[in-house]
């Protein structure tokens, strides 16, 4: 009934897009989204590996020559300095092998702020010993005071950008053949306010021109997330895509084509839908809001889709009611069941 | 109201529900008058379908009188007298167009999880498991029939309830294993399992010009009347070889056709029996396909094996190179019933065909967990059950 492509990923034979569709609307609408999000990471990633050789660096020389390190930073040179020097040194070496290990190169980014953090308490506790030289260890917490930072800036920059959260986009592509033409099913979906109907996270959609429209959708907790879309493209009977518009806190695109099926049998109809998780909780938020799983989540939507399209009303079954548990006739009011049941019915 | 709910493995009960309500505008309630346990509840009651929950209704052959529509139901009238097919279809997809009522793709609301079991989704069930739609059953006082105009056929007033209920599934079912045999002048069809749907298969055999039918059971009730009522011979798989005694029988050559009335718990004497049991209980296969291995080895080459005996899932020594050699056609599928309603209502009418001859028991609604047990144990020489709700 439905096919799923993982997007990126090449055009096959007999695909949509081989038939002379338009190419995936993602390279199209999002002009190099994927390459930026690289780029971005790029940056603090040849950053984090310098940061991660000069541990190393530091490390060996800790850990090698603690009476030469612990002269040059204005320390004096005895058996304590030594160990705590070699500690460090040790801790360093830990430290750059974990950032240039490439595995999770943020965590191990904040271990050097922590090691920062360590370095500039021993440093401060140093001032108030003796035989110490206070110009050499002014110079020296200054330069792990900046070092600190940019530990900070960078570790911070690379978890925003960790690959897991910010270049896989979720994308969906189904397909379901409907027994109508297609004139009827682009015109209830181009009314975009028909969405929520069928789409079961969307609240409302309401249209507010002939391109805008606001759309309103169920987040965890009860909550309501909503955003501005625009339409992208519509060919009347063949396609619609939207997007939400720039600066969205929920970015997300789709499009819908209509096809004839072979043979005269009905509609083929492929829809697609991909949004952006972005870092923090709302992310987290969004993705729920595409359910547990999405591939099911969108597959359910069509199927719902098709059963207005087809039969004017999405059939229930008393399982349908009662969320899980039994299929036996639901302990509810009738009025509350006809109100209901209106709600999810459709007049071809 | 009353209604048979299911409450585990061996373990059905007269529980109290909430009546049905309307719940889509092309539902109808239907007051319950006459119900029948399938011996395809029993594979329910005996725990072989995945995704039963306890307290669902069960029960999918009913029949009764109208009394309420919703605001879509157009050609049903309050006050009609009907009997409903144990498929839901809705009319208007692409296969209930080419007649695959049970496999209408819109009468699933739970759809998605016979996909991960099956690949695709038949059609939603009456009473018969969430992964088939999750409805509640008919045996009950009342029911919630969705698409009201186009499942349920009106009964004329002279044909009794037990004469028309089993258009609802088993007579439709047995009909359509017969039909499935392309059934030429002289042919040998053979029948495993002598159960209703066996019985009515029998029946529909000669009916479609069958000249002789062989049925196969182990019990000496159930061999007797299809020697007796449906007119066919019989074989004991207890005490023969069956493929050998069928070849005999048939000249050597084989029955033409095969249908395997018995499904997913067959038994079988000795070590294959034995075999079987052990790897189901182990869940190393969901089904014990013993009447279809014996099918598929005994049929003439090139004949058809018949399936209307149901199947859950995945089957082990499946004999699919003698499939493949000897050019067997398999034909299944759970039945369209809607399709047969009106010329088996019409045979009926024309005294063709009196179903009501597999009847062995009638009793009230409250009886059904005696009825349960007694029809999966064949004790009383049971053969069909009708329980009466009012």
């Amino acid at each position: 009934m439905s096919t799923r492509h993982e997007f990126p990923g090449p055009p096959h034979p007999g695909d949509w897009r081989m038939r002379g569709a338009p190419p995936h609307p993602f390279a199209d609408d999002v002009p190099g989204a994927t390459e930026q999000l690289h780029a971005k990471n790029g940056r603090p990633e040849g950053l984090a590996g310098g940061l991660g050789w000069m541990s190393l660096a530091l490390g060996a020389a800790a850990t090698a020559a603690p009476d030469r390190v612990a002269h040059l930073v204005g320390l004096p040179e005895e058996r304590r300095t030594r160990t705590i020097v070699r500690a460090v040194g040790l801790r360093e070496i830990a430290s750059g092998t974990g950032i240039l290990a490439r595995g999770r190169p943020a965590g191990w980014l904040w271990t050097r702020v922590a090691g920062d953090v360590m370095d500039l308490a021993l440093v401060s506790t140093a001032f108030r010993r003796d035989h110490v030289n206070t110009r050499r260890l002014t110079v020296a917490a200054g330069a792990v005071a900046g070092l600190a930072a940019l530990d900070m800036l960078v570790a911070r920059a690379m978890r925003r950008e960790t690959p897991v959260r910010a270049t896989h986009e979720v994308s969906l592509l189904h397909t379901i053949t409907i027994n109508r033409p297609a004139a009827g099913l682009y015109r209830f979906w181009r009314d975009l306010r028909n969405l929520p109907r069928f789409m079961r996270h969307l609240r409302s959609v309401a249209v507010l021109d002939d391109r805008r429209s606001q759309w309103r959708a169920r987040a965890p907790a009860g909550m309501t997330v909503s955003w501005d879309a625009e339409i992208t493209d519509d060919v009347p009977n063949e396609r619609i895509a939207w997007r939400a518009r720039p600066g969205s806190r929920v970015p997300n695109h789709g499009y819908v084509e209509f096809a004839p099926a072979p043979g005269g049998h009905g509609t083929e109809v492929r829809v697609h839908l991909a949004y952006q998780p972005p870092a923090g909780r709302l992310g987290r938020a969004v993705a729920k809001l595409f359910g547990e799983d999405p591939d099911w989540q969108v597959r359910d939507d069509l199927r719902r889709f098709k059963q207005l399209m087809e039969v004017g009303e999405i059939p229930v079954s008393e399982s349908s009611f009662t969320r899980g548990g039994p299929a036996r006739p639901p302990r509810r009011r009738r009025r509350w069941l006809r109100r209901r049941s209106s709600r999810i019915e459709v007049r071809p | 109201m009353k209604a048979i709910c299911w409450h585990g493995k061996g373990r059905v009960a007269v529980d109290k529900v909430p009546d049905p309500a309307i719940l889509n505008g092309q539902d109808a309630i239907v007051r319950v008058t006459s119900t029948a346990i399938c011996g395809s509840d029993l594979h329910l009651y005996n725990g072989f379908i995945p995704t039963m929950k306890r307290g669902d209704v069960l029960g999918h052959e009913f029949m009764g009188e109208v009394v309420e529509v919703g605001r879509g139901v157009k050609t049903l009238k309050v006050g009609d007298r009907v009997v409903v097919p144990f498929p839901i279809a809705c009319g208007r997809c692409l296969n209930c167009a080419r007649e695959l009522y049970s496999l209408c793709e819109n009468s699933n609301p739970n759809a998605w999880m016979a996909e991960k079991l099956m690949g695709f989704s038949p059609a939603g069930i009456f009473g018969y498991s969430h992964m088939l739609g999750g409805y509640a059953g008919g045996q009950a006082e009342y029911a919630r029939v969705p698409f009201a105009d186009v499942g349920p056929i009106k009964v004329p007033d002279h044909i009794p309830d037990e004469q028309a209920l089993f258009l609802s599934d088993i007579l439709p079912t047995g009909y359509m294993a017969a039909e499935a045999c392309e059934i030429k002048p002289g042919d040998v069809v053979a029948v495993w399992g002598c159960g209703p749907v066996g019985l009515f298969a029998i029946r529909c055999a000669f009916l479609l010009g069958a000249e002789r039918v062989i049925a196969i059971d182990r019990f000496p009730y159930r061999l007797q009347w299809a020697r007796d009522r449906a007119g066919a011979e019989t074989l004991n798989y207890e005490e023969c070889d069956v493929p050998e005694t069928l070849k005999d029988m048939t000249g050597g050559r084989g029955p033409d056709a095969c249908i395997d009335a018995v499904g997913m718990e067959g038994h079988a004497p000795g070590l294959a029996g034995a075999y079987d049991r052990i790897k189901q209980a182990l869940m190393l296969e969901t089904d014990r396909p013993i009447a279809l291995r014996q099918a598929i080895f005994a049929c003439r080459n090139g004949g058809i094996v018949s399936v209307p005996g149901v199947y859950g899932g995945f089957l082990d020594k499946f004999p699919f190179g003698a499939v493949m050699n000897r050019s067997i056609t398999i034909r299944s599928g759970q039945t369209h019933v809607h399709r047969y309603l009106r010329p088996l209502l019409d045979r009926i009418e024309r005294d063709e065909l009196d179903p009501s001859f597999v009847v062995s028991h009638e009793l009230p609604l409250e009886d059904a967990p005696l009825a349960y047990e007694m029809f999966a144990h064949k004790q009383d020489d049971v053969m069909k059950v009708v329980l009466k709700p009012h």
